[in-house]
C-alpha cells in the first residue's frame, strides 16, 4: 500500500527511477532504439545520392529515423510490466497518474538520449549545415516530447491487447501525423536558415499537440490502467 | 399488443416514414439545385461536387466528435449501450470520411490532373482515415465487452482530440490547393443556400443511418453477441 507520507511526486520519481534502473540492467529498449536508429542512418547515408541532398529530403529522413526508432522501443515500458507480472503490484503501490507521468518521463528521457546520439551523427554523415540552430533544437525538443507523449499513451492501451507490436505502430502513426508534418516542415525551415518568427507556427503546433497529448493521457490513463 | 401500444407503433412508423420521405425529397431538391441553380465557382471544373464533398467531411467530423463524446460518457457511466453508440458513430464517420476523400480525389483529378498528390488536405484526411481504421483494429484485438469498450473508448477520445489538429489546424498552416470557399466577403448567397441545404439534408440522413446502426448494435448486445 502507498505509504501515507509519500506524495504523488514521490510516486512519479520512484517509477522513473525504477524504470531507469531496470533499463540499465537489460538495456533492451535502449538497444532496440539506438541500434535501429544507427542502422537506418547507416543504410540511408550509404546511398551517395542522399548525402548533401538538401534540407527538403533530409528533414523527412531525420524524422523517419526518430519516429521508427521510437516505435521500436517506446512500448517496452508498459509491455514489460504486463509480461513480467509486476503490473498489479504497481497498481497497488502507486497512483495511476503518478505511474503515467513516471513512464512518460522515462520515455521522454529515452528519446532525448536517442536524439543526442543520432542527430549529431546525422548532421555529420549527411553533410548538412544547420541554418538556424536554435529553431532546429526547439523543433527537435517539442517534436520528441510529442512523440514520447503519444507513444506512452498508446503503449498503455496496447499493453492490454493481443497483437502488441503491430498494433502499437498502427495506433500511433495516425495520431502522430500532425507531429510529423509540423516537425518535418519546421526542421526543413530551420536547416535552410529561416528566422524564428517564420518557424513559430510549427513550434506552436508541436507544443499544442504535446500539451494536448499529455493532458489526454493524464485524464484517461486511469481507465486503461485499472481495466484488469 | 394492447390497442394503445399498436396505435403508438403505427404513429411512430408513420412519423419515421414521413421523415425518411422528407429527407429523400429534400436531397433530390438539393441535387437538382446543385446542377441547375448554383453558379460555377472560381473557374474550377465540376464544382457541383462541393455540395456533396463538404457535407460528407462535415458529417465525418461531427460523427467522430460524437464518437469521442459517447466514449467519455461510457467511461463515466459504464453503460455498454453508450459503447455501441460510440462505435456506431465511428463507423458512420469512417464511411463519410471515405466518401469525402473519394469526392476530393475526383475533383482533384478533374481540375489538376492528379487524383492524389499529398496536398496537406489530402494528407490530413488520409491520417483521419488511418486513425479510425486503427480504432477498429484495436477493437478487434481486445477480448471482453467491458475491456473492449473501455480501452477503445480511451483511444476514441484521443482520436477526437487529435482530429481538430488534422481537420482545422494543419491544412490552414500550409499552402494547399484546396479551394477556400469562405472568403472575407462571405460566400455567394446562391452557393451558401444550396450548401446549407445540402449539409442539413446530409445531417438528417446521417442521423437516420446512425439510429439504425445503434438499434442493430443494441439488439446484438442484448443477445450477448458481439455488436461491433
Amino acid at each position: 500500500m502507498a505509504n501515507s507520507s509519500s506524495t504523488w511526486a514521490d510516486g512519479c520519481w520512484a517509477v522513473l527511477r525504477k524504470d531507469i534502473q531496470s533499463e540499465f540492467r537489460t538495456r533492451y529498449a535502449f538497444n532496440a532504439v539506438v541500434v535501429f536508429a544507427i542502422t537506418t542512418l547507416a543504410v540511408v547515408s550509404y546511398s551517395a545520392q542522399v548525402v548533401g541532398a538538401g534540407s527538403r529530403l533530409l528533414s523527412p529522413l531525420l524524422w523517419i529515423i526518430i519516429l521508427f526508432s521510437a516505435m521500436s522501443g517506446l512500448s517496452r515500458t508498459f509491455v514489460r510490466e504486463e509480461d513480467a507480472g509486476t503490473a498489479n503490484t504497481l497498481r497497488l503501490v502507486a497512483e495511476p497518474t503518478a505511474v503515467y507521468v513516471g513512464k512518460l518521463l522515462f520515455n521522454t528521457a529515452l528519446l532525448a538520449v536517442l536524439d543526442v546520439l543520432i542527430v549529431p551523427l546525422f548532421l555529420v554523415l549527411m553533410d548538412v549545415s544547420v541554418g538556424n540552430l536554435f529553431l532546429f533544437v526547439v523543433i527537435l525538443i517539442t517534436g520528441s516530447v510529442s512523440i514520447a507523449a503519444t507513444a506512452t499513451f498508446v503503449a498503455a492501451i496496447v499493453s492490454k491487447a493481443s497483437v502488441r507490436s503491430a498494433l502499437f505502430a498502427v495506433l500511433s502513426f495516425p495520431l502522430l501525423v500532425p507531429v510529423l508534418v509540423a516537425a518535418v516542415q519546421g526542421t526543413e525551415a530551420s536547416l535552410r536558415g529561416a528566422s524564428i518568427p517564420e518557424g513559430m507556427p510549427f513550434v506552436r503546433i508541436l507544443t499544442a499537440f504535446a500539451g494536448a497529448m499529455v493532458a489526454v493521457g493524464l485524464l484517461l490513463f486511469e481507465h486503461v490502467w485499472n481495466e484488469a | 399488443m394492447s390497442k394503445e401500444a399498436e396505435l403508438e407503433g403505427v404513429k411512430q412508423s408513420v412519423v419515421s416514414g414521413a421523415y425518411k420521405a422528407f429527407v429523400g425529397v429534400w436531397m433530390t431538391g438539393v441535387i437538382l439545385a446543385a446542377f441547375l441553380y448554383s453558379p460555377e465557382i472560381a473557374n474550377l471544373k465540376g464544382t457541383q461536387i462541393v455540395y456533396f464533398h463538404v457535407p460528407c467531411a462535415w458529417l465525418a467530423s461531427l460523427a467522430f466528435l460524437g464518437s469521442g463524446i459517447y466514449a467519455v460518457l461510457y467511461l463515466r457511466r459504464q453503460n455498454l449501450e453508450l459503447d455501441v453508440k460510440s462505435a456506431s458513430a465511428a463507423e458512420l464517420g469512417l464511411l463519410f470520411c471515405v466518401l469525402a476523400t473519394v469526392t476530393g480525389a475526383v475533383f482533384s483529378k478533374a481540375n489538376w490532373g492528379m487524383a492524389w498528390n499529398w496536398d496537406p488536405r489530402q494528407t490530413t484526411i488520409a491520417a483521419l482515415l488511418l486513425m479510425y481504421l486503427a480504432y477498429f483494429a484495436l477493437r478487434s484485438a481486445l477480448v471482453g465487452a467491458e475491456k473492449r469498450a473501455a480501452i477503445s473508448g480511451v483511444y476514441a477520445v484521443a482520436a477526437c482530440v487529435v482530429m481538430p489538429f488534422l481537420v482545422f489546424v494543419l491544412p490552414r498552416a500550409f499552402e494547399s490547393l484546396h479551394p477556400t470557399v469562405v472568403r472575407r466577403g462571405g460566400m455567394d448567397p446562391e452557393i451558401a443556400v444550396v450548401l446549407a441545404a445540402s449539409t442539413l439534408g446530409f445531417t438528417a440522413f446521417g442521423v437516420w443511418i446512425f439510429r439504425l446502426r445503434v438499434a442493430l448494435g443494441s439488439i446484438a448486445l442484448s443477445r450477448m453477441e458481439e455488436p461491433l
